[in-house]
């Protein structure tokens, strides 16, 4: 085979791969879009639902969903950014740092299931929590803190040096000169984390039917259980309830977290700009 | 100037959170993991044919033959594609469509597992039954759905190991003759195998720790499967399925399960990460 008609087979075979990965998305969205959002209205996101599911609204899974993310994300953001500003201005490169960037890494490794079980030990069980939006947001925070670790990390590196300087040069300490000028700096960037950890949170399954638990009923307390869309959704789909509610959740899942990641790429677009 | 150590060590605490918390996940796991294992016997517990509960006997044998057959399909089918759409959208991609497909990858990441599912279900499961025959609940469609999971994971690290290729090693396969595949082929691919492999050994950890979708798909049925077509369960599936009412033994049984694939999967990270420390091209 003569080597240009090698590279014109190869650039078609890679371009058809590369289109195949496009259309799947377009797909899947469109499929599911299609479907689901003639069944959305207001009445089905703020209406209860009604027999198991086969009609009414999903407002007690809206409601449990925003509970449980909420909790994930307030305790893993100040986590979060602390451990990032600590490994990006406070450390030099050694033993410590290699063992945080190890664990940070290997936890964004660990599937959801296990985070489940560890969450149904931990919280569920020996903490006596329950199924429960607490038990359902502890475990969804340490699973969605690599995620804010890492992009904080990389926000607050990317902040200028030329920043720092100028404020030790005026006499600021190294406290205030994080405080007051990095992290301002790393906004976007830290926020572009915490908005993927609540896509995460809001499409998370596994991790959360062991731990938050399956009850329909709105949430009156952290300790209350509560099924989160996701998890309703499963239930509608696996259990042949509705397939019109189904698609109705999914469609929901699915623009929330789209818009979710739009937002959170459009901030991390803005400091690209500003750095380039 | 005030002193700022106390901040300074207060920090340093908190960085350990992730530490912390993967110690504290090996720990609580291998705690109610182990006793499981040691009473039923570790050769006894991966190699035994018997998961039956009630009768108190643990064999995860047939599971974890499921979940073998599943990840090697996922990767048979993932692999291929997600190295393609890597290098497409390195090397041959013009710059416009690539940053279109690129966002799009990154969606593709998000897309909840039990939409993925939900889609095997009501596309692949039905075009299984019909083209193929058999149930459609399968290992076929568990692996395509998984191969379409993996494929962000695989395709982004990927990308980043060739983009990492100087531009010197391109220019000079391409001055002394070679054509664009040859390059592509003979050159860059060599020259960022580690970032490539600890991309595959990552997509493989998704591909073994997915539990929603595959449940959805694979029919879970429990026995060893013989054929593409058959259903079966993973050791995912069978941790999801029985949790719920799990209890006593069984429940310890179900995190014995559980602690096989965080060693497992953990392993396989630890590989891969020590990979992907090493600079791409460095080996070329």
């Amino acid at each position: 085979m003569s080597k240009d008609r090698a590279d014109r087979l190869a650039i078609t075979a890679l371009g058809l791969s590369g289109l195949l990965t496009g259309a799947l998305l377009t797909l899947i969205v469109g499929h599911v879009l299609a479907r689901g959002l003639p069944v959305i209205d207001a009445a089905f996101l703020l209406t209860a639902p009604e027999r198991m599911g086969r009609a009414g609204g999903i407002f007690p899974s809206v409601v449990g969903t925003l509970a449980v993310t909420a909790l994930a994300v307030a305790i893993a953001t100040p986590l979060g950014v602390m451990t990032a500003v600590y490994l990006a201005e406070y450390t030099r490169e050694g033993f410590f740092v290699r063992l945080c960037r190890f664990a940070t890494a290997a936890l964004a490794g660990i599937p959801s299931i296990i985070f489940g079980l560890f969450g149904f030990v931990l919280f569920v069980i020996r903490l006596g929590l329950g199924w429960s939006v607490l038990s359902g947001g502890l475990t969804l925070a340490i699973m969605i803190l690599p995620i804010i670790i890492r992009t904080a990390e990389e926000a607050i590196r990317a902040v200028p040096r030329s920043w720092r300087e100028i404020s030790y040069a005026l006499g600021g300490t190294r406290w205030q000169t994080v405080t007051r000028v990095v992290l301002p700096g790393a906004l976007p960037g830290v926020l572009t984390g915490v908005m993927l950890g609540v896509a995460r949170s809001v499409g998370e399954t596994a991790a959360v039917i062991l731990t938050a638990g399956t009850t329909l009923r709105l949430p009156r307390s952290p300790l209350d259980p509560v099924r989160t869309m996701a998890v309703h959704f499963f239930i509608l789909a696996r259990e042949g309830i509705s397939m019109d509610q189904a698609y109705g959740t999914a469609a929901v899942l699915i623009l929330l977290i789209l818009g979710v990641n739009f937002v959170a790429y459009w901030l991390l677009g803005r400091i690209t700009a500003r750095r380039g | 100037m005030r002193d700022e150590r106390p901040v300074e060590m207060l920090l340093g605490l908190v960085a350990l959170s992730t530490t912390t918390a993967l110690v504290l996940i090996a720990v609580f796991i291998f705690i109610e993991g182990v006793p499981v294992i040691a009473r039923v016997g570790p050769a006894q517990f991966l190699l035994g044919r018997r998961w039956a509960p009630d009768a108190g006997s643990f064999g995860i044998f047939n599971m974890l033959a499921g979940t073998v057959w599943v990840t090697v399909g996922a990767l048979c089918l993932g692999v291929p594609l997600g190295l393609a759409c890597a290098i497409f959208l390195s090397e041959v991609a013009p710059r416009p469509l690539a940053r279109m497909l690129k966002p799009a990858l990154e969606l593709l990441a998000a897309i909840p597992s039990v939409v993925y599912g939900f889609m095997g279900v009501v596309v692949l499961v039905p075009l299984v039954r019909t083209t193929l025959g058999g149930p459609g609940f399968s290992v076929l469609a568990a692996s395509a759905v998984l191969a379409v999971m993996i494929l962000p994971t695989i395709t982004s690290i990927t990308y980043d190991s060739l983009r990492a290729v100087p531009d010197s090693y391109r220019e000079g396969s391409l001055a002394l003759g070679a054509g664009r595949w040859q390059t592509i082929a003979m050159v860059l691919m060599p020259a960022a195998r580690p970032g490539i492999l600890a991309g595959v050994i990552l997509g493989t950890g998704r591909a073994l720790g997915e539990t929603m979708a595959v449940l959805m798909v694979a029919g879970n049925a429990l026995r060893a499967p013989t054929s593409p077509l058959d259903p079966v369960r993973t050791l995912t599936a069978n941790i999801a399925l029985e949790m719920g009412y799990a209890q006593g033994e069984h429940r310890q049984a179900l995190l014995a399960t559980g602690l096989v694939l965080f060693v497992v999967i953990m392993a396989a990270n630890s590989v891969a990460l020590a990979l992907s420390s090493r600079r791409a091209g460095e080996g070329g």
